[in-house]
């Protein structure tokens, strides 16, 4: 479970996070939208201990993360999945080495284990054949698919996406959230997801907010959300779609 | 601002901020050292990256510097009719100052720079944060290997440049001065000779020493600047830039104390 209680941050005068409250509960996918430049990276990297709150509470697995040592956030991020805005692949490994990298650094694991999970990620982010090559070689959106295996490939119980479909084409887009989803239910993983997409929203989420000015404005089901007709999400999302 | 204050927060805070990021950093590298086991294939790699990659910029740089002191001594000498001990001034010379001294500025220019150029970039691009969230250690992954390497390359480099110079020298002490070349060598060996600790020759060593501390220092500054880069266009630029600037700053600082300190 992943859970924010008046968490606020700001940078110089910059109110990023203003008294934001959230709950996901485990086993269960929330998804965050909002304008961009409003925050959500900044909540993420909240949940995983990259920045640490001015106030509040961050909890993960009952976890105060701000509060954790060295160590303990190491172990406590072994159990977590990230996925970059722009995917963060180490430039001078292959893909295949990549996305074994957290396997080969953080595990015991055999050689020919790690290949066996890294080809098993490779399929399902279809992506088999593309081991070779090297991050500049590949699109964007493939490096994208990249990144999402590396966080996939460790089996995490809890995952965060700073904007899985940004960079894709919309086919690609829907491929990857059914992923998304299917991955989360089967493994029952606890996730949170930035998306820019409503589409995205209404595959991977079971509950979806709406972000702005550091708290969130709504909070429901995607449907609920997203047909919803409170004035300021009618004004983000745009008119109804029938 | 008043002008006290600016001086304090645009240019000294910096400094301060970045001198204890090298130390802590010297202090996490050497900590890890352990870890030079398992990093062994990065750890050759930088090696030959650093090491090989940068010789035959040594070897030339060394060849004219040996050239430049045996003229610039052996005209001196050959008026007092003492031609005859060029061999032993450039030995003690390369050996002492100019070999690692050569060594080192061309390290900084280039490896330094590569460093905080190729860490810089995975600074701004989220590479390092991405370690840090995979629970991958950056200092042992990525700066141990290469401060490591260098730290060994450098005296290797040093000794190569040690010997090119004196070759260099007996150029000039064969073409300018009418020293034949078996003299000439036989005037080196009496310096080299001279039994310091570990059995090696004494000026030898200490300017071995003194390499491999400017070695340790050069990957430092270029790891540490790379890791400190800015987001922006400009950021990694800059930071090349720093990183070089910085390197050979210190290296002229610690060349001072550690000359007194190895003459002493
Ligand atoms: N480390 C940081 N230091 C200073 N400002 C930051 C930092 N990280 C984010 N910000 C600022 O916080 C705001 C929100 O950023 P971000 O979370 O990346 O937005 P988004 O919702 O598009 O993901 C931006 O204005 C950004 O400039
Ligand atoms: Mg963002």
């Amino acid at each position: 479970m992943i859970e924010l209680r008046d968490v606020r941050k700001a940078f110089g005068r910059q109110q990023v996070l203003d008294g934001l409250d959230l709950t996901v509960e485990a086993g269960s996918s929330y998804a965050v939208m909002g304008p961009s430049g409003s925050g959500k990276s900044v909540l993420l990297k909240h949940v995983i201990g990259l920045l640490k709150p001015d106030s509040g509470r961050v909890l993960v697995a009952g976890h105060s993360v701000p509060e954790l040592h060295r160590e303990e956030l190491r172990d406590l991020r072994r159990d977590m999945g990230y996925l970059f805005q722009h995917g963060a692949l180490i430039n001078w490994l292959s893909v295949f080495d990549n996305i074994a990298l957290p396997l080969r650094e953080t595990t015991a694991m055999g050689e020919e284990e790690v290949r066996g999970r890294v080809e098993k990620v490779l399929g399902q982010v279809q992506l088999s054949g593309t081991d070779d090559k090297y991050p500049s070689e590949i699109s964007g959106g493939m490096q994208k698919r990249v990144g999402l295996a590396r966080a996939l490939v460790t089996e995490p119980s809890v995952i965060l996406y700073d904007e899985p479909e940004a960079g894709l084409d919309p086919g690609m887009s829907q491929a990857i959230s059914e992923l998304m989803r299917q991955i989360q239910t089967e493994l029952e993983m606890t996730s949170l997801v930035v998306t820019h997409s409503d589409r995205c929203a209404r595959i991977v989420a079971d509950r979806l907010g709406i972000f702005e000015k550091g708290r969130f404005l709504v909070e429901g089901t995607p449907a609920e959300v997203l047909d919803s007709d409170h004035p300021r999400v009618r004004e983000f999302l745009g008119p109804k779609r029938s | 601002m008043d002008p006290i204050s600016k001086l304090g927060s645009s240019f000294i805070a910096p400094l301060v901020q970045q001198a204890g990021f090298g130390m802590w950093l010297s202090g996490r590298t050497l900590a890890l050292i352990p870890h030079c086991l398992k990093r062994r294939r990065s750890l050759l790699d930088q090696m030959y990256l650093t090491g090989f990659k940068s010789a035959h910029v040594v070897a030339f740089v060394a060849f004219f510097i040996g050239m430049i002191v045996a003229l610039q001594i052996g005209l001196k000498l050959a008026q007092y009719g003492q031609q005859d001990s060029i061999g032993m001034l450039v030995a003690i010379s390369m050996a002492r100052e100019m070999g690692p001294f050569v060594t080192a500025v061309v390290l900084a220019a280039s490896v330094s720079s590569a460093m905080a150029a190729e860490l810089g970039t995975m600074k701004v691009q989220d590479e390092l944060t991405a370690l840090e969230v995979l629970s991958i250690d950056s200092v042992s992954y990525l700066v141990l290997p290469r401060v490591i390497a260098l730290t060994l390359m450098a005296p290797i480099l040093t000794a190569v440049a040690d010997v090119v110079g004196i070759l260099g020298g007996g150029v000039i002490a064969v073409t300018q001065l009418q020293v034949d070349f078996p003299a000439y060598l036989l005037s080196v060996d009496e310096v080299l000779r001279d039994p310091g600790l570990f059995g090696l020759p004494q000026d030898l060593y200490a300017g071995l020493i003194k390499s491999a501390v400017f070695g340790f220092t050069i990957a430092i500054v270029g790891c540490g600047s790379g890791m400190l880069a800015e987001k922006g266009a400009s950021g990694v630029a800059q930071t090349t830039r720093e990183a070089v600037r910085t390197s050979i700053i210190l290296i002229i600082l610690f060349n001072y104390f550690l000359s007194w300190a190895l003459v002493a």
